[in-house]
């Protein structure tokens, strides 16, 4: 059949529905994922005004802006809200949006799932910041150690509502995780062998796979906290042969794959827009391919890294010293492939650009601090400094929020069909790049001059307040440029130039399809002869046909060689992943306050899980 | 750009089975974040008996008569399982239906002996860490039995409904049947942890 007639059909039985209902049941991964880029980043700004709090209590010896108690809730809330709710959930939204484009496939896997990650983290969100506004929010730090954070000395239920929004970010982390191994290993497009799947890809499926092996660490510690604080168990208690340890082990078990999970996608971002403006191959994909991988092991060899102080055997702090800087192996890896295509390659400047020379300069000065903090002698000085809090901004925010947002400059066309404006772009980087600077590298001085991390004011005596002042008043230019990135997004998302379907002349199979694409991704699926798809022939693409026009179908490929092995329906909207969540949001809730709620509140959990896996007698049920 | 038609689909099977069907690889992801948590609780099993001369703490070491029971049922279910595996690939509807059944009542069963098994502890959960970290243990084995056992449940009226004869229902069926075999399958390391490391 000829184009229009193909594309009337795949969208009568593609489309999401109008209206709120259609708001409400969709699965389309890229709506989904829209959704939760755009939450991830609503997120990032309420985080931003509490960080833009701290410096301005900061900024000068007792200053009376902001009280301790606050203080506390804002410290806790920024950390927290930062690495739970903006860093992990945004990586894997970008993914969710991009890994069915990239592989050629027409959703995700398992996209009623989907749906119900988003909203059960839109509703640990929502928990995390309403308590906050009622006075309620958590305040023993993002990683909430014990016992501050146990029933002695936390007592009402801020840590409570901490720990429960662990456990609703974390099942909603897990899912998408589990959607994106199984799209890249069963529905990429045929002919794409492991061998050419994108960088990008790669990066997510290591991180997914980081996700699966460290997140049930956190979900443990923090269940094991939720039951010494509410039914009177002792893991954490030493009196009755706990061990307050306990906790930071298995924090930490998680926290540091944490760092990588918010790093690897950054990892894969920057390899994209790298190939795509150096008009040229990422420099050794293999060797890419298995530095990423190596990360992904060696970050489970590192969570002492962050005990050093706490009084561990010698011999096992020398392990986790060289396992530490091994891990810079591998980054190192990659940034020397990156200069190399860039060496060779014609560099365009354009704003995803400008972010990745962002991204490797300040990547790398984090991950030379990362070195010295991986020395127990050096770490034993530094810990719990402001040294340490600008290590871990240099690293996750050039790491993780400069690739991000060159991601965004360069993806934004395909997700709305219109383009971001260069010149704002432009001047957008250079505030970011500038403030961030300026406000994260004085802390390296005040951290080895001794300034505490986490509190709220100092003496006027210490050597500390031009300093903090400076900081503070650079603190303004970063948000300024965050502010006009927001102003960008807003304004190009109504009224940017049209895009066409391939503004970069970029290689991969997201480019292949319309900005934005159809909510079938492909009319036909792409066929992949070699690892930059869009390259081999300019003019003509290779594609498969064969697929239903009369249900949502798509293909499975084999895991090694991703040819051909069956048709495969992909179920359509559905309103039960709503009830799912709203009955795991009740029960969560409820838990916090009574243990029963855990067993009378799984009976609508199990009711609507049922009415989600009955088949309701579509094509895509029963065919 | 223009498309070149390369490839057609149209003979390959409507749905795939076993490694060719998207939720046997999305059982296999849910029993790895699962496996994980079991292993995870084992080790923090083994850390605190780490911390003490003595373990079990302020106890007796746990009756072996409901772990064992409940072990046997476990090890004796694989049987029934294996078969129903066998029926759904071979997609024999009467025998599948007699297998849920079947497996249904397995299900069930150690649901009996796992009830004696918490006072067999001889301690409560909040005693001391040894009482929070068993109870916690068989708590959350206990959890994994209650859901596959719903899941056979409805898969059991599933079969039994005009929807039942379907290649996507017999591949549900064979991968329920392959996360029983991962709720036995972890049971055993958290036996031997539970009933015979404190006799060490």
């Amino acid at each position: 059949m000829d184009e229009p007639e193909l594309d009337r059909r795949l969208t009568a039985i593609w489309s999401t529905p109008a209206g709120v209902w259609g708001t409400l049941s969709t699965v389309d991964h890229k709506t989904i994922g829209r959704r939760y880029i755009v939450t991830a980043f609503i997120f990032l700004a309420l985080g931003g005004m509490l960080a833009l709090a701290m410096r301005l209590q900061l900024s000068q010896p007792e200053a009376r802006f902001i009280g301790p108690d606050r203080y506390n809730q804002i410290f806790t809330m920024h950390g927290t809200n930062m690495m739970f709710l903006f860093a992990v959930p945004v990586m894997e939204a970008v993914a969710v949006y991009l890994v069915p484009l990239m592989v050629g496939t027409r959703n995700i896997a398992f996209p009623r799932l989907n749906a119900f990650s988003y909203w059960i983290y839109l509703a640990g969100g929502m928990l995390l910041w309403i308590a906050f506004a009622v006075d309620a929010g958590p305040d023993a730090g993002w990683f909430a150690y014990v016992p501050l954070s146990g029933p002695e000395y936390a007592a009402g239920k801020r840590a409570d509502i901490w720990a429960q929004m662990i456990t609703f970010t974390e099942v909603s982390a897990l899912a998408v995780a589990v959607e994106i191994v199984v799209t890249v290993f069963k529905q990429r497009a045929p002919g794409m062998s492991l061998d050419r799947i994108p960088l990008f890809v790669w990066s997510m499926l290591v991180t997914s796979f980081l996700v699966i092996l460290a997140m049930p660490a956190i979900m443990i510690a923090s269940t094991a906290l939720i039951l010494d604080r509410l039914v009177g168990t002792h893991f954490f208690n030493p009196a009755e042969g706990g061990d307050v340890l306990l906790w930071q082990h298995l924090f930490w078990f998680f926290g540091h794959p944490e760092v990588y999970i918010i790093f690897l996608p950054a990892v894969g971002m920057v390899s994209t827009i790298v190939a795509t403006f150096t008009r040229r191959p990422v420099f050794g994909y293999l060797a890419m391919v298995m530095a990423l991988i190596a990360t992904g092991v060696l970050a489970f060899g590192l969570w002492v890294h962050h005990m050093f102080v706490a009084g561990l055997p010698r011999l096992g702090e020398s392990f986790f010293t060289a396992s530490s800087m091994v891990i810079a192996i591998p980054a190192g890896l990659q940034i020397f492939c990156w200069l190399a295509t860039m060496w060779a390659g014609r560099p365009v400047f354009k704003t995803p650009f400008l972010f990745v020379i962002g991204f490797v300069v300040i990547f790398v000065i984090g991950g030379l601090t990362g070195v010295m903090v991986a020395s127990v002698p050096f770490d034993t000085q530094v810990h719990d400094t402001y040294f340490v809090v600008a290590h871990f901004h240099y690293v996750l925010v050039g790491g993780a929020v400069f690739p991000l947002l060159g991601a965004i400059y360069y993806w934004f066309p395909k997700m709305t069909g219109r383009m971001m404006s260069e010149t704002l772009g432009r001047w957008i980087f250079s505030l970011i790049f500038t403030g961030f600077n300026l406000t994260f590298f004085p802390m390296h001085i005040l951290g080895l001059q001794g300034m505490p991390r986490r509190i709220y004011t100092y003496q006027p005596e210490m050597p500390w307040s031009g300093v903090n002042m400076f900081i503070s008043l650079s603190a303004v230019i970063l948000a300024a440029g965050f502010l006009l990135f927001f102003i960008d997004v807003i304004r190009s998302a109504k009224s940017g130039s049209a895009a066409p379907a391939n503004p970069w002349g970029a290689s991969t199979l997201e480019w292949a399809t319309a900005s934005p694409p159809p909510s079938y991704n492909f009319g036909r699926l792409p066929v992949v002869g070699s690892l930059e798809p869009l390259s081999d022939n300019p003019e003509t693409l290779p594609v498969a046909t064969g697929l239903s026009v009369n249900r949502r179908e798509l293909v499975v490929t084999s895991l090694v060689e991703a040819l051909p092995q069956a048709r495969e329906s992909s179920p359509g909207n559905s309103i039960w992943p709503l009830w799912s969540a709203l009955a795991t949001t009740a029960m969560l809730i409820w838990s916090i306050f009574t243990p029963w709620a855990v067993v009378w509140g799984s009976i609508p959990v199990a009711i609507t899980l049922v009415g989600w896996f009955w088949p309701k007698g579509v094509p895509e049920d029963d065919s | 750009m223009r498309e070149s038609v390369v490839y057609d689909l149209t003979n390959l099977p409507p749905h795939g089975l076993g490694t060719a069907s998207l939720t046997w690889w999305g059982t296999l992801a849910f029993m790895l974040i699962e496996g994980t948590g079991f292993a995870l609780s084992i080790v923090v099993y083994l850390y605190l008996m780490s911390l003490t001369p003595q373990w079990p703490l302020n106890a007796p070491p746990p009756d072996l008569l409901a772990g064992t029971v409940l072990t046997v049922l476990l090890v004796a279910s694989l049987l029934p399982n294996i078969l129903i595996a066998r029926w759904a690939r071979e997609q024999d509807l009467p025998k599948v239906r007699i297998g849920l059944i079947v497996m249904s009542l397995f299900g069930a069963a150690p649901l009996t002996p796992r009830f004696f098994e918490f006072s067999a502890m001889h301690i409560k959960w909040d005693q001391n860490a040894y009482g929070s970290i068993v109870w916690v243990m068989l708590g959350l084995h206990t959890t994994h039995i209650l859901t596959d056992l719903i899941e056979t449940l409805v898969l059991t009226c599933l079969m039994f409904s005009r929807h039942g004869d379907n290649p996507r229902r017999f591949g549900d069926v064979s991968d329920n049947a392959m996360y029983w075999n991962f709720v036995v399958a972890t049971w055993l390391p958290m036996y031997v942890c539970l009933y015979w490391a404190p006799r060490l």
